[in-house]
């Protein structure tokens, strides 16, 4: 197992190895999410209480787990990097960052197109709202600093510092965020998440969930795949790699 | 060749920042400007109404403090980055992160505690009550440290960019927000008369946070930057 992983460190042959995975994972993601949308969208029953409109929520919640559930990723990843000067670890940390980006950006979206037929307003201020919003702020941040640090090494193990204090950010801001909302308006907004879920809605949520992590495997090989081709392109495999397809 | 304890490192690199400050007094002055200016736009801008005003002058001012904070920010490295004393700095034998605390504390002295100064000037001119001016020089006195301190990470990350101005503002800001978020509605709460006993200990447990864990990040990211 310890071979395993020394070995994946290497860039040659953690492009090699990926590249016959993705095919796989990018097989199992389709049929999840084929599966989680029939499910969610035909089977599962409507809401008493809000129509169909509540269906997005199997792309929303989902959506919205993975932001953060990204960030995590990111941070460890870049931790790791740090910490035992693993290249790769920083290329899956700076990866992860526009994939994170774009999850917390559909999550915001599909939750304001949730909230205009229910809350009757594209946006409220609620607490949950506010702080996926200042996650997209945070996810930008280090977008915008790797994009920003000429030299990629650098850049990576900048943006992996970055990554680490917003971690420690997170709840801090979350709960602050949470505390200002209920000082500011009270629980006007209802609460979404009710909780005995029944388990018909239950079963296409877990589904799209699976499906969105699988997609965002897939994503993050292939952006991970590209990115070391562009940093190793002075190497021999490389090199070798070029030549055979031309 | 005699060498300086840690205690004495300290205190070298915080009288010698003070002096080169003090040298450029007129500097100084700016972020200040700054912050009167920003506070002065809101009446123009939303209109002179007294109950308004008080209503949403903690807000006003602790985002003008913050963007005071933010604008200053970038003077704590940028001449030491120049002449190249940043680097002597990271190749002390004294830990880093100590040295950063005495770099954060001096740049407080001279960018954050004026804040205090002008910020009953501002209560004023906002018509905000007597306690709530009290309550705001107390939040400004726990969170412009908070500030000072995450924000040195941000510009340890971005000092040897060319355009880190921009980047830095992403950087920090959401950083920022929960520290606004505690300290404006201290402001508010004591403006109604209730207690705010809360509030401040959770700015001083940011305080204390951001004391104990930004400087280590901010050595790492100097290292990083300089290498």
């Amino acid at each position: 197992m310890l071979k395993f992983f020394h070995r994946m460190a290497s860039p040659k042959y953690f492009y090699q190895f990926t590249g016959k995975l993705i095919p796989w994972l990018g097989i199992a993601c389709l049929g999840f999410m084929l599966a989680g949308l029939y499910d969610g969208l035909l089977v599962a029953p409507t809401d008493y209480q809000q129509g169909d409109s509540y269906r997005i929520m199997f792309v929303h919640v989902p959506a919205a787990w993975m932001s953060l559930f990204i960030y995590m990723v990111m941070a460890t990843a870049g931790a790791i990097g740090l910490i035992w000067h693993i290249k790769l670890a920083e290329v899956m940390a700076i990866s992860s960052a526009h994939v994170g980006a774009s999850f917390t950006f559909l999550a915001l979206v599909t939750g304001s197109i949730w909230g205009k037929p229910m809350w009757g307003a594209w946006w409220v201020w609620d607490a949950r709202l506010t702080s996926e919003l200042i996650l997209l702020f945070l996810y930008l941040g280090v977008i915008a600093l790797y994009n920003a640090v000429e030299d990629k090494r650098t850049a990576a193990r900048a943006t992996s510092i970055l990554a680490l204090v917003g971690v420690v950010n997170i709840p801090i801001i979350h709960y602050s965020v949470e505390w200002w909302n209920t000082l500011h308006q009270g629980p006007t907004v209802t609460k979404f998440d009710a909780p005995s879920i029944d388990l018909k809605m239950l079963i296409p949520l877990l589904l799209m969930a699976v499906a969105f992590k699988l997609f965002y495997a897939v994503v993050v090989l292939m952006r991970a795949r590209c990115e070391i081709l562009q940093r190793e392109r002075n190497s021999g495999w490389v090199k070798e790699l070029v030549r055979a397809s031309s | 060749m005699t060498t300086a304890n840690l205690s004495q490192a300290f205190m070298i690199l915080l009288r010698r920042d003070l002096t080169l400050a003090y040298r450029r007094r007129s500097e100084m002055i700016n972020p200040l400007l700054f912050f009167v200016l920003v506070t002065a736009l809101f009446p123009l801008g939303i209109g002179a109404d007294p109950t308004l005003l008080r209503e949403v002058g903690p807000g006003i001012i602790w985002v003008a403090a913050l963007l005071a904070a933010l604008l200053s920010l970038d003077t704590i490295f940028r001449s030491d980055f120049d002449d190249g004393s940043l680097e002597q700095l990271l190749l002390s034998p004294h830990p880093l992160s100590i040295l950063m605390i005495a770099k954060v504390f001096a740049h407080w002295l001279i960018t954050g505690l004026p804040l205090l100064v002008v910020a009953p000037l501002l209560g004023v001119l906002l018509d905000l009550p007597g306690a709530a001016i009290r309550t705001l020089l107390i939040t400004l006195a726990l969170g412009t440290p908070v500030l000072s301190l995450i924000g040195t990470i941000g510009v340890a990350l971005t000092v040897g960019l060319r355009k880190g101005g921009m980047i830095l503002s992403l950087l920090v800001l959401p950083l920022y927000i929960p520290v606004l978020i505690f300290a404006a509605n201290a402001v508010a709460t004591s403006g109604a008369g209730l207690p705010v006993e809360a509030h401040l200990s959770l700015l001083t447990a940011l305080l204390v946070l951001a004391v104990s864990l930004s400087p280590a990040a901010t050595a790492a990211a100097l290292r990083i930057s300089l290498s």
